[in-house]
C-alpha cells in the first residue's frame, strides 16, 4: 500500500467580489515508502497549492474549501483536527520550502529554530537538543555546526540556509518530505549541491520526497515517478525514463520541447508551448490544454477527458495523445537526440485543427521503453 | 556602539542650543510677564519697572539670553521666581511623580494594548478587530483633559471608588526616601502608603494611557498582520509547533519590533502628555508645576524644566534605539 494516497484532491478559493478560483481540480497520485515523486508543471498550475493542502497550512475557513482525500497511511491529513495535524507536521510529514531566507525567522538563532522542533516532537531539550541539532547541521553538510547554532540566518548564504531548513524538515525523521521549488531560489552551483543532499538523505533515511519542481532538469535527476499537472489536474504519470523517451501528452511533449538545449544548431529558436496559463477551459468542459495544445480536436472541448490507462504507472489525460516515438524530445534521459526532432507539438506551427487529423489517432498499449 | 552612545550625544548640543533658542523668543512674545502675576491688575507702572529690572527683564533680549547660556554651561537653571528656590531642586522633588505617572500609564497601555492589537489582527475583520479598531480611534481623537475629567466625575466623585487628586492620602505619614511614593512605600516597609500611592495612580494613569494604548492597539494589530503573511510563520506552522509557541517566538516576537520603537516615542511623549492630566487630578508632577508657570510666567523654570525634558526625552530615544539591537540581531548600531 502507498505511503500517501491523494484522491481527487480539490482547493477552491472564494473571494468576495472575486472569480471563485479552482487552484487544484481533482489531483490523484501517490507516494510509496522512499519514493521520489514529482509534481511538475507552470506557475500556477496547483502544485504548491496541493503540497499546502496536504500539509494542512493552507489557511482555514474564510473561502478556502478543500475537498478529497489525503491518506497518510490511511489517516486522511484534510480531515483530522487541528491538535492532531500539529501532531502530524513536522514528525510524520515536513516541508522544504521555496526562499530559504524569508522562510526562516530572522530574530531567532538557527539552533533555537532547530531544537524547537527537535523538543515539541521529539521531547529533546537542553543539551541533548543542542547536540542533536549540531549533528543534524553536520549532516547536512553545514561546517562548524556549533558555531552556526548561535548564529542568525542573515549571517548564514543562501545554500547554508537552505540546508538549515533542510534539517529543520528532517530532525524528526519524517516518513514524508515536500519539497516545493527548494532550489529555485539558489545559484546554479548550489542547486546540485542541495539536490545532490536531498538525493542521499532520502537514500539514507528512507523518506519519501515529493518534489515540486517546474524544472525538468531536477525531475531528470531525483524523481522516480513524475506527476505532470496542468491547470490543477494531473495530466501525466509516469515512471521517469517513460515520460522523458516518450511523452505522451501534448502539455508534456511542450514542457520537454521548450528546454534549451546545448546540442541545438545555432540560431534555432527556443519552442516555448504557446499561449499562456490563463488561457484555460474550465475541465468541467472539455480539457483544459485545449486552447493552446497543436493536436487538438474535436473530441476535446465538451467533456473533460478521461484518465488514460495504458500501462501499470502509465497514465494520460488526452483523447488525441502524441503516438510513442512521434516526439522525441525527451532525449535528456537517453541522451542527445536529433535537433530536429523537437516537441512536434510546439514547433508546430500549422494551426491546431490540421495537425490533429494528420497524427494517427490509435494510441498505443505497450510502452515501448 | 560606544562611538554611537557618544555621537547621538553630542547631537544633543544643536539639539539643545537650537531649542533654547526657540523657547527664548516664545517666553518674551508672551503678553504680560512674571510682573503681572506677581502684582495682578493693582500695580503701577512704576513697581511693574522695578520688578522687571529686578529680575534683569529690562535688558535687551540679547544680553539675557547671554546670561541664560553662560548659567546653563555651568549647569546652573537659576531660580524660579513665583517659588524661590533653586529650579533644579523644584524639578527633583516634581519628575518622580510625573515618572510614576508616566510608567503607570505606560504599563497600562502595553498591558491591554498588545493583547488587544494582537487578538484583532488574527481575528481580523470580526468583531473584536472592528471594536478594537473603532476604539482606538476613539482613544486617540478624546482629548485627554476630556476624559481625565469624566474619569474623575464618574470613578472618584460619583462611585468614589478612587481618589480624585493628589499622590498621597494626606492623613497617612509617609516617610520620604525617593519622592517615588510606590517606591518609597515598599522600601520603607509602610505598605498602606504604597497601595494608596498607587490607587492615587490609578484613574490619571488610565487617562493619560489613552493615547499611547490607542496607538500601539493600532501598531500592533497591523505590525502583527504584516508577520502572519511571511514564510517564517509559514515554516513555524510546517513544524508542527503549538499556537503558543508560534505565537510567542515567531509571531511577537518579530510584530514587536515597530511596536517597542512606537514605546520609545510615546515615553517621551508621555512626559509632555502628563501636563494636562496631572493638572486635572492635582498631582504633583512636573506637569502641574509647569502649567503654574506658565500662568507665573516663571521664565527660569520653564526654560530648565523644558530643557531637561528635552534631554531626558533624547536619552529615552537612545536607549531605545540601544534595546532595538537586542530584540533585532540584523541591526547593529554603529
Amino acid at each position: 500500500m502507498a505511503l500517501l494516497e491523494v484522491e481527487e484532491l480539490s482547493v477552491t478559493f472564494r473571494q468576495r467580489g472575486k472569480r471563485t478560483v479552482r487552484a487544484v481540480d481533482g489531483v490523484s497520485f501517490s507516494v510509496d515508502a522512499g519514493e521520489v515523486v514529482g509534481l511538475v508543471g507552470e506557475s500556477g498550475c496547483g502544485k504548491s497549492v496541493t503540497s499546502l493542502a496536504i500539509m494542512g497550512l493552507l489557511p482555514r475557513g474564510a473561502g478556502v474549501t478543500v475537498e478529497g482525500r489525503a491518506d497518510l497511511d490511511g489517516t486522511n491529513l484534510l480531515r483530522v483536527d487541528r491538535r492532531t495535524m500539529r501532531d502530524i507536521r513536522g514528525r510524520d510529514v515536513a516541508m522544504i520550502f521555496q526562499d530559504p531566507l524569508s522562510s526562516l525567522n530572522p530574530v531567532v538563532p538557527i539552533g533555537r529554530q532547530v531544537t524547537e522542533v527537535l523538543a515539541r516532537h521529539r521531547g529533546l531539550t537542553g543539551d541533548a537538543a543542542r547536540r542533536e541539532a549540531a549533528e543534524l547541521l553536520d549532516r547536512v553538510g553545514i561546517p562548524d555546526p556549533t558555531r552556526r547554532l548561535r548564529e542568525y540566518p542573515h549571517q548564514l548564504s543562501g545554500g547554508m540556509r537552505q540546508r538549515a531548513l533542510i534539517a529543520i524538515a528532517v530532525a524528526c525523521r519524517p516518513r514524508l518530505l515536500i519539497a516545493d521549488e527548494p532550489t529555485t531560489a539558489l545559484d546554479v552551483t548550489i542547486q546540485a549541491q542541495i539536490l545532490e543532499l536531498l538525493k542521499d538523505l532520502v537514500r539514507d533515511s528512507g523518506t519519501a520526497l515529493i518534489m515540486i519542481t517546474h524544472d525538468l532538469g531536477v525531475v531528470a535527476g531525483m524523481c522516480d515517478t513524475v506527476n505532470v499537472l496542468y491547470a490543477g489536474r494531473v495530466v501525466e504519470t509516469a515512471r521517469r525514463r517513460p515520460l522523458f523517451a516518450e511523452p505522451r501528452h501534448p502539455y508534456t511533449v511542450g514542457l520537454l520541447g521548450s528546454i534549451p538545449r546545448l546540442d541545438s544548431s545555432r540560431g534555432e529558436r527556443l519552442s516555448p508551448i504557446p499561449g499562456s496559463v490563463r488561457d484555460v477551459l474550465p475541465w468541467a468542459d472539455g480539457c483544459a490544454f485545449a486552447p493552446r495544445c497543436s493536436r487538438r480536436t474535436a473530441a476535446c472541448v465538451g467533456e473533460p477527458p478521461a484518465l488514460v490507462l495504458t500501462h501499470t504507472e502509465r497514465t494520460y489525460r488526452c483523447v488525441n495523445p502524441v503516438a510513442p516515438g512521434e516526439a522525441r524530445p525527451g532525449a535528456a534521459a537517453q541522451g542527445p537526440a536529433p535537433a530536429t526532432t523537437t516537441a512536434g507539438a510546439a514547433t508546430d506551427g500549422s494551426p491546431a485543427g490540421e495537425a490533429a487529423t494528420t497524427v494517427p489517432p490509435a494510441p498505443r498499449e505497450e510502452e515501448s521503453a | 556602539m560606544f562611538r554611537f552612545i557618544v555621537r547621538r550625544l553630542l547631537q544633543l548640543i544643536p539639539a539643545l542650543f537650537g531649542l533654547s533658542i526657540l523657547l527664548f523668543i516664545w517666553l518674551h512674545k508672551l503678553p504680560g510677564g512674571p510682573e503681572s502675576a506677581i502684582l495682578g491688575e493693582r500695580g503701577t507702572p512704576e513697581m511693574r519697572a522695578a520688578i522687571r529690572e529686578n529680575l534683569g527683564l529690562d535688558e535687551p533680549i540679547l544680553v539675557q539670553y547671554g546670561r541664560f547660556m553662560k548659567r546653563m554651561i555651568q549647569l546652573d537653571l537659576g531660580t524660579s521666581i513665583a517659588t524661590k528656590r533653586e529650579v533644579t531642586t523644584e524639578f527633583l522633588e516634581r519628575f518622580p511623580g510625573t515618572v510614576e505617572l508616566a510608567l503607570t500609564a505606560m504599563i497600562i497601555a502595553i498591558a491591554l494594548g498588545i493583547p488587544l492589537g494582537y487578538l484583532a489582527a488574527r481575528r481580523r475583520g470580526r468583531f473584536l478587530d472592528h471594536v478594537s479598531v473603532a476604539g482606538s480611534l476613539v482613544g486617540v481623537c478624546v482629548p485627554v483633559f476630556f476624559l481625565a475629567y469624566v474619569l474623575k466625575a464618574i470613578f472618584a466623585e460619583n462611585l468614589h471608588l478612587f481618589p480624585s487628586s493628589g499622590r498621597q492620602d494626606p492623613t497617612i505619614d509617609a516617610t520620604r526616601v525617593t519622592n517615588f511614593f510606590v517606591l518609597d512605600g515598599l522600601l520603607t516597609r509602610e505598605w498602606d502608603a504604597a497601595a494608596d500611592a498607587l490607587w492615587h495612580l490609578v484613574l490619571p494613569g488610565l487617562a493619560l494611557a489613552s493615547i499611547p494604548l490607542a496607538i500601539i492597539v493600532r501598531i500592533t494589530r497591523a505590525s502583527v498582520l504584516e508577520v502572519l503573511g511571511e514564510d517564517y510563520i509559514r515554516t513555524a506552522e510546517a513544524k508542527g509547533l503549538t499556537e503558543r509557541m508560534v505565537r510567542n517566538r515567531h509571531v511577537l516576537r518579530n510584530a514587536m519590533l515597530p511596536v517597542s520603537t512606537t514605546i520609545g516615542l510615546l515615553t517621551g511623549s508621555l512626559l509632555s502628555g502628563a501636563v494636562l492630566t496631572e493638572t486635572v487630578f492635582a498631582f504633583s508632577g512636573i506637569g502641574a508645576f509647569i502649567a503654574d508657570s506658565i500662568n507665573q510666567r516663571d521664565y527660569p523654570v520653564l526654560m530648565g524644566f523644558i530643557m531637561i525634558i528635552a534631554v531626558i526625552f533624547v536619552l529615552v530615544n537612545l536607549i531605545v534605539d540601544l534595546s532595538y539591537s537586542l530584540i533585532d540581531p540584523r541591526v547593529r548600531v554603529r
